[in-house]
C-alpha cells in the first residue's frame, strides 16, 4: 500500500487486502477526522463500526460490506458500490454517487443511505426502528426483487421502479413509490394508503437532501414535491399472528 | 366433540389432607385450581393443566397429585390419540402446531448405547482427591504450527483469541424474551463463578448483564436484534447463529405478545410487534459468504474475539463444519436435534435433524481426515444430561459442550413443554413479573454452580477410572468408549468398538 504524498487525509489502497486497508484506515482515523481514499480496488469492510465524527470519501469501488455496523460516520462514494452496503448499520450517513449490489441496508436500525441510480435485490430487508432510530433509504433508481422484504421499521423513498415480491412480509416502516405497483409485483399484507400531511413533509424532506446530494449528476427530472407518491405501510404489525397453535 | 378436547391430566386432590389454603390457586398462572363460590371447595379445571408440577411441590400439606387423564385412547399404534388430537387442533385452527423444548419422540439416544472405559491392573487409574486433574479447556483456532523462541522461552506465533473455561461447560444460547431476565441473570453470576460463559441468544443484552462481558457469548443471528458496534464489543466471544436443533432450517418468531418494555428495550425494536429471525441470514447464501460475516464480525471487533459459528445437526453437518472451518470460524457450534427451544413449529422439531452423537462423531472425523481439526474448536449441545454424557462427548471429539435444558431443570425446569404459552409457573419462560419473581437470581445461580461442580468432579473421577489427568487426553480419544447394542453401521460413524471386542 502507497501513501499519496504526505498528507495525512489521504490514503491509496490500491490492491492491499482488506484486512490491513482496514487497519491503515483506523490507524489513520486515529490522527484525522476526514479521510480519502483512493484507488480502492473491491476492498471489503471499508468504514465498519465507522463512529460519529468521522468521514471517509472513496474514489474507486468498494467492496462488499461497506459501512457494516456504521455508528454514526459518514462515507461518501464517488462511484458505484457493491453487495450489503451498511449491513446491521446502527447510525451515519452513506452517499453513493451511483448504483450499490444486493441487500442495501441489511437490518440496519438507525442512519441513512442515498443511492444515486438503482439498487439490487433485497434493499431494506428486516430493516427495523426503534424509538429514536428510524433508518432511511433513499434509491434514485430502479430497485431489485424483495425491496423492504421482511421489513419492520424506517422509511424506503424510491424514484424509480421497484421489482417484484416488493415488500414480502413487511411488518412495519413505510415505502414510498412513484407508480402504483402492479397486483402481482406487490406481496398480499401490504396496503396502498394515501399520502397524509406528515408523509409529504417527509418526502419532500428527503428529495431535498437527494437533490442536495446528487443535483447536476442524475439526467431524469428530480420530483419537485410528493404529488406524484403513494405509500405502502403492512396491513399488520403482526402479519403471523394466527399462523400458529399452541 | 370433534375437538378431542379430553383433558391430558387430571388433578388429585386428597381432601382430607386439604386444608383449603389456596396456596394451588395462586401458584398456577394457568388458572387449573379454584374455589367454587357455592361449595366453597378447592376445584379443578382439569384441561387447563400441563403437568409443570408447581401446585404439586408448593402445597404444604402435599394434598395434589397429578396423574393421565384415565380415558384410555381409541386408534391403533399407528392412529394414537396423539395423532388424532393435532389434526383436531388443526382442523379447528388452520395453524402450524407449536411446541417447546426437545424433540420428545422415542429416537434412540446414543450416549445410552456408549459405555466408558476404566484401568485395570495396568496404566493405573489415578486418584483426583489427591491428585491435581485438568479440566481448563481454551476454545478458539490454533495456528497450524507453533513457533517457539526456545531461548526466549515465548510463543512466537501470532495467536488467535482464545475463550479460557475453567470446566468444559458452557450455557447455551437463551434469548431474553425466551427466557426471563431473571433467568439470564442466574446464567450469568453461575458463568462468572465457574469461570465460564453464558450465551444471550439473539435477542440483544440487556443493560442489566453488561457488567458480565467477559462471561458473555454474544449471538449473531438473522433478525439481528440489538447489534450494535457496543454489543458485539461488550462480550467474549460472538457466536453467528445459523441455526438450532430443535427447528433446523427455519426462523424464529418471537409473537408480539411477549415484547414487553424491557423485551423491547434489548432487542431494539417496538413493543407488540412480532419479532421475526428470518429463516437463513440473508447476507449468508454460500460458506464464502458466511466468510464475509465472519470477517465483517472480526473487523468490527479489530480481531480480539473469536467468532463461533452454531448450526443444527443435520445431514450433511459433516461436510458443512468443514466449510465453517475453512470459513474462518474459531468455534463450530452443533446442536442436536433433542436441544431444547421456547417455541418450534412441532413437526419441525419431531422429525428433522439428527442426534448429536452421530453428528459429532462424524464432524470430528472430517476435520481430521481433512487435517484441520487441530486449527478450530468442537462445542456441541443437545441432551447433555449428566457428567457422563459429557465425557462421551469428549471423547468423540468435543472441546466443551453447552447445557440448557440441564440449568434450568437445576432451578426449577419441570419440562413440562408448554414455554411457548409464556406462563411457565417456575418464573422461566415467561416475562410476567409475577411469575419472574419466583426466580431469585442469586439462589438459582448458586444451584447451577452446585449442578456444574458436581459434574466436573464426576468428570475428574471418570477420567482418572480411565487413567487421564487431563480433558486434553480425553478428547477424541473413542478408545475409551464401546458400545452396546448397535448395529456395525452406528459403530462404524461412531468410531467406536463393540463392548468385548
Amino acid at each position: 500500500m502507497q501513501e499519496r504524498d504526505t498528507a495525512q487525509d489521504v490514503l491509496s489502497l490500491g490492491t492491499s487486502h482488506f484486512r490491513e486497508a482496514n487497519e491503515r484506515i483506523r490507524d489513520q482515523l486515529e490522527r484525522v477526522d476526514r479521510l480519502t481514499l483512493e484507488e480502492v480496488f473491491a476492498q471489503r469492510y471499508l468504514g465498519c463500526a465507522l463512529p460519529q465524527g468521522k468521514h471517509l470519501a472513496i474514489h474507486g469501488t468498494p467492496g462488499n460490506d461497506m459501512a457494516a455496523y456504521l455508528d454514526g460516520g459518514t462515507i461518501e462514494v464517488f462511484g458505484s458500490a457493491q453487495d450489503q452496503i451498511g449491513n446491521t448499520m446502527n447510525d451515519g450517513e452513506v452517499i453513493i454517487h451511483g448504483r450499490c449490489g444486493d441487500a442495501a441496508g441489511y437490518a440496519m436500525r438507525g442512519g441513512c443511505i442515498f443511492i444515486r441510480d438503482d439498487c439490487g435485490w433485497r434493499a431494506g430487508i428486516n430493516m427495523k426502528e426503534y424509538q429514536d432510530k428510524q433508518p432511511i433509504i433513499v434509491i434514485g433508481g430502479d430497485a431489485g426483487s424483495f425491496l423492504g422484504e421482511y421489513m419492520a421499521g424506517g422509511t424506503i423513498l424510491l424514484l424509480g421502479n421497484p421489482g417484484d415480491h416488493l415488500a414480502t412480509g413487511m411488518h412495519g416502516g413505510v415505502i414510498y413509490l412513484r407508480e402504483p405497483p402492479s397486483t402481482h409485483a406487490l406481496s398480499s399484507g401490504i396496503t396502498i394508503a394515501p399520502l397524509a400531511e406528515e408523509d409529504r413533509v417527509r418526502i419532500e424532506q428527503l428529495l431535498g437532501r437527494y437533490r442536495a446530494c446528487f443535483a447536476g449528476e442524475v439526467r431524469a427530472n428530480i420530483p419537485a414535491d410528493a404529488e406524484e407518491f403513494l405509500k405502502l405501510v403492512p396491513a399488520s404489525s403482526r402479519p403471523y399472528a394466527s399462523l400458529y397453535a399452541n | 366433540m370433534f375437538d378431542r378436547k379430553v383433558p391430558t391430566y387430571k388433578v388429585l386432590r386428597d381432601r382430607e389432607a386439604c386444608t383449603n389454603c389456596g396456596a394451588c390457586v395462586r401458584q398456577c398462572s394457568y388458572g387449573v385450581h379454584r374455589i367454587d363460590e357455592q361449595s366453597g371447595k378447592l376445584v379443578a379445571d382439569h384441561g387447563a393443566c400441563v403437568n409443570c408440577q408447581r401446585c404439586v411441590l408448593m402445597c404444604p400439606p402435599r394434598a395434589i397429585a397429578i396423574t393421565k387423564w384415565p380415558q384410555v385412547g381409541t386408534g391403533s399404534a399407528v392412529w394414537t390419540p396423539d395423532h388424532m388430537k393435532d389434526i383436531a387442533k388443526q382442523a379447528r385452527t388452520g395453524a402450524v402446531l407449536l411446541s417447546s423444548m426437545g424433540n420428545p419422540e422415542p429416537y434412540p439416544t446414543y450416549w445410552d448405547h456408549l459405555l466408558l472405559n476404566a484401568s485395570q491392573v495396568t496404566n493405573p487409574s489415578i486418584d483426583p482427591l489427591r491428585e491435581p486433574m485438568e479440566t481448563r479447556v481454551f476454545l478458539g483456532s490454533r495456528p497450524v504450527a507453533l513457533r517457539v523462541n526456545t531461548r526466549q522461552h515465548a510463543v512466537i506465533s501470532d495467536m488467535p483469541p482464545q475463550l479460557r473455561l475453567d470446566v468444559p461447560i458452557m450455557f447455551s444460547a437463551m434469548s431474553f424474551g425466551s427466557i426471563s431476565l431473571n433467568t439470564q441473570r442466574a446464567l450469568a453470576l453461575a458463568a462468572e463463578e465457574l469461570g465460564t460463559y453464558f450465551n444471550c441468544g439473539e435477542g440483544g443484552l440487556h443493560p442489566d448483564l453488561e457488567r458480565y462481558a467477559n462471561n458473555t457469548i454474544v449471538q449473531v443471528a438473522s433478525g439481528r436484534f440489538g447489534v450494535n458496534p457496543q454489543y458485539l464489543n461488550n462480550a467474549a466471544a460472538i457466536e453467528i447463529k445459523i441455526g438450532q436443533g430443535a427447528k433446523p432450517g427455519i426462523g424464529g418468531h418471537l409473537p408480539g405478545e411477549k415484547i414487553d418494555g424491557e423485551v423491547s428495550r434489548t432487542r431494539m425494536i417496538p413493543e407488540g410487534t412480532d419479532a421475526i429471525s428470518p429463516a437463513p441470514h440473508h447476507d449468508i447464501y454460500s460458506i464464502e459468504d458466511l466468510r464475509q460475516l465472519i470477517f465483517s464480525l472480526k473487523e468490527a471487533t479489530r480481531y480480539r474475539k473469536p467468532i463461533a459459528v452454531k448450526i443444527a445437526a443435520v445431514h450433511n453437518a459433516a461436510a458443512i463444519a468443514s466449510g465453517m472451518a475453512r470459513a474462518g470460524a474459531d468455534i463450530i457450534v452443533i446442536d442436536g436435534f433433542r436441544g431444547g427451544t421456547g417455541a418450534a413449529p412441532k413437526r419441525i422439531r419431531n422429525n428433522v435433524g439428527i442426534p448429536i452423537e452421530l453428528a459429532l462423531a462424524a464432524v470430528d472425523e472430517r476435520l481430521r481426515e481433512e487435517g484441520i481439526r487441530s486449527t478450530v474448536s468442537l462445542v456441541v449441545s443437545g441432551t447433555i444430561r449428566d457428567s457422563a454424557d459429557i465425557v462421551r462427548a469428549i471423547a468423540l471429539g468435543a472441546d466443551a459442550v453447552s447445557i440448557g435444558s440441564a440449568a434450568l431443570i437445576a432451578i426449577g425446569c419441570h419440562q413440562c413443554g408448554d414455554c411457548a404459552s409464556g406462563r411457565c409457573n417456575w418464573g422461566i419462560a415467561t416475562q410476567d413479573p409475577a411469575l419472574t419473581k419466583r426466580i431469585h437470581p442469586q439462589s438459582a445461580a448458586e444451584r447451577i454452580v452446585n449442578l456444574v461442580r458436581a459434574w466436573n468432579k464426576e468428570i475428574e473421577e471418570m477420567m482418572g477410572g480411565m487413567g487421564i489427568n487431563a480433558i486434553d487426553s480425553l478428547r477424541g480419544n473413542r478408545l475409551m468408549l464401546r458400545g452396546v447394542g448397535l448395529n456395525q453401521k452406528e459403530l462404524d460413524i461412531l468410531g467406536v468398538k463393540h463392548a468385548g471386542e
